[in-house]
């Protein structure tokens, strides 16, 4: 079996993938776990999942390229740019050191 | 020498020479992650081993290196049971397995020692031992979980056990027989025990190998 192993560095913060390990079965992959992810306290805790239970989700359709719905597909500061222009108000944009 | 140093020398031999035996497998375990855990244990014996020698070495003057490398073959006070070279890996669980088992019992009476220093060692010992206790006795199910692995298993162990007798003293090695008759659910050999003090011809190879490094350089060298 392959599970994957989480890992919490220090209390307080999320569980990280760490990386995986391969053991016949939950116990051993216990002690594989506290041997290869713990032992020079390195985490405070462990998460082992079995890499069969884990529901893997990798297809994201974007048909039409709705660009505007990604997170790095928009600028947003040319945009702005050009709206300042078409009103107007450019001097008033912040670090334009206009009045405003 | 005191019956104190005595005790804490025989200890320290048994956590020294088993860690050696079992680094033995480092880079041929039967797979990566066995491989990676059982070297892991390999080092804290080693580890006890040095807790164990600082103490002997405190009270004789000397240093924990001292008594780890620059001893006679004759001097050092370890149990045959971890002596011997078992390449094979049932043979090795069995050690393993068998080992754990006594040294618990053992570490249950220290840990009631009237000696703080001792109680002591012996409960951070035992802390660690936990996990390797834990991984023995997973192994052993593993193997009785199949005809195949029951019938090495059980070879092993009825070869190794007159050899684990003898890491206990009289008085403990009846618990020894009823823990491990339970797990493994069937009689063990009568017969007497390889007492500590006998030496096999494979300890004085290890001994050999192991002080390599150390005999090479001049006596006082820093590392």
């Amino acid at each position: 079996m392959i599970f994957e192993v989480f890992r919490r560095e220090r209390k307080g913060q999320p569980f990280q993938h760490a990386g995986s390990l391969a053991a016949p079965d939950e116990a051993f992959a216990e002690i594989y776990a506290r041997e290869q992810y713990g032992r020079r306290q390195e985490s405070v805790a462990l998460w082992l999942v079995p890499r069969e239970d884990v529901h893997e989700i990798d297809e994201f359709p974007d048909e039409f390229e709705m660009k505007y719905r990604r997170v790095d597909g928009y600028s947003i500061k040319a945009r702005l740019h050009e709206a300042r222009e078409r009103a107007g108000t450019l001097d008033m944009a912040p670090g334009a050191g206009g009045t405003g | 020498m005191s019956d104190r140093t005595d005790l804490l020398l025989s200890l320290a031999d048994d956590e020294l020479v088993l860690g050696w035996r079992n680094s033995e497998w480092t880079g041929i375990a039967p797979f990566l992650e066995e491989d990676v855990a059982f070297s892991s244990i390999a080092q804290n014996e080693i580890g006890h081993a040095r807790a164990l020698y600082e103490l002997a070495a405190a009270e004789l003057g000397t240093t924990a290196d001292e008594l780890a490398f620059d001893r006679a073959v004759d001097d050092y006070r370890c149990a045959p049971l971890v002596q011997l070279r078992r390449l094979e890996w049932a043979r090795t669980i069995a050690r393993h397995w068998l080992y754990e088992t006594a040294d618990e019992i053992r570490l249950e009476a220290l840990k009631a020692s009237d000696d703080p220093e001792i109680a002591g060692v012996a409960a951070k010992i035992d802390r660690e031992e936990a996990y390797h206790r834990m991984h023995a006795e997973m192994w052993v199910d593993r193997l009785l979980a199949t005809d195949e692995g029951r019938s090495r298993l059980e070879e092993a162990v009825d070869e190794l056990w007159p050899y684990a007798l003898g890491v206990l003293d009289d008085e403990l090695r009846p618990e020894l027989r009823r823990r491990a008759e339970a797990k493994i659910g069937r009689g063990l050999p009568d017969g007497p025990a390889v007492p500590r003090g006998v030496h096999e011809a494979e300890l004085a190879e290890l001994l050999e190998e192991m002080t390599m490094v150390r005999r090479s350089a001049p006596a006082g060298a820093r590392w």
